[in-house]
């Protein structure tokens, strides 16, 4: 809209050009020419991401009715959802096991990605290629390997029972929340390890020197300084792991037995053997709307600490 | 000197990066309230110097002595020095307030005597009203100064300062300098003073080590460094100066007569207690200390006479270049122009030149 005013604008004093009208216009006006270079990626998105999005929205107001559905609008879905405590158990379930997903990786992940960033000096890449190894591997590939290492008779139950530890298998291990949360901090530790590492990149290394000459010793130099500047990356990486492992059901449903179902796993349900799009499409919106709060309260949060910090 | 009276002692300090050997068997002493520079080029070892000094680095061998302390087992953060990093190191999420109060937290102090200290520090940095700007918004004399104010506000032993001043503008550094040997002077703390520019350490210093591959070549009053340099590296590094090959004829009662290639017979009593009769020595002049004449000077018993070569006016000053018999390199005179100038001695004239008893300076080989 303003770029076509730019454009008629502009028209008056530029000149004629023989490639065309259309190609004329584009190199005029800065704003068209930024909106043709979008363009391929914008269709995408919008047959990708927005059609759906706003297929998932008005689905999530009709009804099943057998086979088909009942398109009058309605706010039944959402009625079920509060009113019958299966679904919010399992939301409540999910974001607490994938908050403990996110926090696990994260303190997992923020000593690897601060070893390559302060103590290696030379062949960083290689450092980075080997840490994101294993991520070339299938993602179902990995959550079948923590099967085997977790399992009845898999690998941590059979060393430990060689070596006379325990008689008989630890349950507990497979089939729990604890099974999923340790795959999920497993299979999506490069995407934590890979923000944090360049935000610790990034720090000055005179910084630390110059908090260590005024008086802190390594520990308080880092949650004086290292701490605070690395903060924008922690929370990347913590928003990246937390928004796509609550709505997970890959690892709940292989590795988390009754214990362990997630939102995700239902969702799938409702559109497969259960049969209830509309439900589904509730449940995904409900889903998102407690993620975006959440995420949003956190960054609040954090950025109200980081203040207070300095 | 002995050991007693240095504050900072650094005794037969050497470092190696891998084989290379960044220092080479230092030794100096530094006095308590002494403003102490460090002078050379890129790559002489001078800020290595001081980082093993803040504990950054340590050495291969040697020890470096503290208020008579040793300082090989004190790690960084418990020495009782403080630094001015070159590229001034203000925490960029701490405000100008707490970058300035941020070595403070050892000492829990309460709150109003906190704030106190720092209101004191802004005002002795003249940035009183600046406490809650953040680092980037600040200007580069401004960072320079708050790190200074960092530093100082815990009334260190020593300030370290690694070329505080090499990324400010020709006038601001000017200012500044002058600022820092006030603010030295007031607070009376010992500074130690990295710099590669001559000027700079001229200026400032109580005393200057200038240093050269790793070795401190000489250690003196900017005075001395300048009228009785050691050697030639020192004399070439600082200022200019003109070399001639010369063979000691006789030294007697504190002089030495020495016979200057294209010069002649020069006696001086500038030279140092290892100098032998019958040595062939280096003897050098600054080209001040020359004086150029058109005519043969009669007051004047040192004297040779030359060929003009090249000369350059430069306003307040001009440089000639004059010719010798048996000398390859013209000689460089600089001369204040306190007369009118009436344009410049034509080439190829005859001109006489002069020069003071003792303006001389024999060098010891490098």
């Amino acid at each position: 809209m303003s770029g076509e005013r730019v454009t008629s604008a502009n028209s008056g004093l530029s000149k004629p050009s023989g490639t065309g009208r259309l190609s004329g216009l584009l190199q005029r006006s800065e704003a068209a020419r930024g909106i043709s270079l979008l363009s391929p990626t914008l269709l995408i998105m919008i047959i990708g991401v927005a059609i759906p999005f706003g297929i998932l929205v008005v689905m999530s107001f009709w009804t099943q009715v057998g086979f088909g559905f009942d398109t009058s609008l309605t706010l039944a879905n959402y009625q079920n959802f509060g009113e019958r405590p299966i679904y919010g158990a399992l939301l409540t379930r999910s974001l607490w096991m994938s908050g403990a997903a996110t926090v696990a990786t994260v303190l997992l992940c923020y000593p690897m990605a601060y070893f390559v960033a302060f103590h290696i000096h030379r062949n960083k890449m290689i450092w980075i290629v080997l840490i994101t190894l294993p991520f070339w591997t299938s993602y179902l590939l990995r959550v079948f390997a923590w099967k085997v290492v977790l399992g009845y008779e898999g690998v941590i139950n059979s060393a430990l029972m060689t070596l006379g530890l325990i008689k008989t298998p630890l349950e507990f291990l497979l089939y729990s929340q604890s099974a999923v949360v340790i795959t999920l901090a497993h299979a999506w530790a490069a995407f934590a390890i890979l923000p944090m590492y360049v935000s610790l990149e990034k720090i000055d290394k005179s910084l630390l020197e110059a908090a260590t000459d005024l008086g802190d010793g390594p520990v308080w130099r880092f949650f004086r300084i290292t701490l605070p500047l690395s903060l924008p990356g922690v929370i990347s990486a913590s928003l990246l792991i937390f928004i796509p492992t609550t709505g997970d059901y890959i690892t709940p449903a292989l590795l988390g037995g009754p214990d362990g179902a997630m939102i995700g796993n239902l969702i799938q349900k409702q559109f497969g053997a259960i049969n209830n799009w509309p439900m589904g499409a509730t449940l995904s919106i409900i889903l998102m709307l407690s993620i975006a709060t959440i995420a949003l309260v956190f960054m609040f949060v954090t950025n109200f600490v980081r203040k207070r910090i300095s | 000197m002995t050991q007693n009276d240095a504050y900072i002692s650094i005794r037969n300090v050497n470092k190696f990066f891998g084989s290379f050997q960044a220092i080479d068997d230092v030794s100096i002493d530094i006095h308590q309230g002494e403003f102490f520079s460090l002078l050379g080029s890129s790559g002489c070892g001078k800020t290595t110097l001081l980082r093993m000094l803040a504990g950054f680095e340590s050495p291969t061998s040697g020890e470096i002595y503290i208020d008579g302390q040793p300082m090989s087992d004190v790690p960084p953060h418990q020495r009782p020095v403080n630094m001015v990093f070159q590229s001034y190191a203000i925490f960029p999420h701490l405000n100008v307030r707490d970058n300035i109060a941020y070595g403070l937290r050892k000492q829990k102090l309460p709150k109003n005597k906190r704030n106190e200290l720092v209101d004191e520090m802004l005002e002795l940095i003249k940035l009183p009203d600046y406490g809650d700007r953040k680092a980037n918004q600040l200007s580069g004399g401004q960072r320079q100064r708050i790190a200074l104010a960092r530093a100082l506000i815990l009334r260190p032993k020593v300030l370290l300062l690694d070329e505080p001043l090499g990324a400010l503008d020709k006038q601001l550094r000017e200012q500044m300098q002058l600022e820092l040997r006030a603010l030295q002077k007031t607070v009376g703390i010992t500074f130690v003073f990295v710099t590669h520019d001559q000027e700079e350490a001229l200026t400032l210093s109580d005393r200057i080590a200038v240093m050269a591959e790793g070795r401190d070549l000489q250690v003196d009053t900017p005075t001395r460094l300048y009228e009785n340099p050691l050697t030639r590296e020192v004399a070439s590094f600082i200022g200019t100066m003109n070399f001639f090959d010369g063979k000691v004829t006789g030294i007697s009662d504190g002089t030495a007569d020495v016979d200057v290639k294209g010069i002649g017979e020069v006696s001086t009593t500038n030279f140092g207690p290892r100098l032998r009769p019958g040595e062939d020595v280096c003897i050098a002049i600054r080209p001040e200390k020359l004086n150029l004449t058109e005519s043969e000077p009669q007051q004047m018993g040192n004297k040779v006479q030359g060929l003009m070569d090249k000369a350059a006016y430069l306003g307040e000053r001009s440089h000639y270049y004059v010719g010798l018999d048996g000398i390859s390199h013209p000689v460089a005179i600089s001369a204040q122009n306190r007369q009118r100038a009436e344009g410049t001695p034509e080439e190829k004239r005859t001109v006489w030149i002069s020069w003071e008893d003792n303006a001389f300076v024999v060098l010891e080989k490098g």
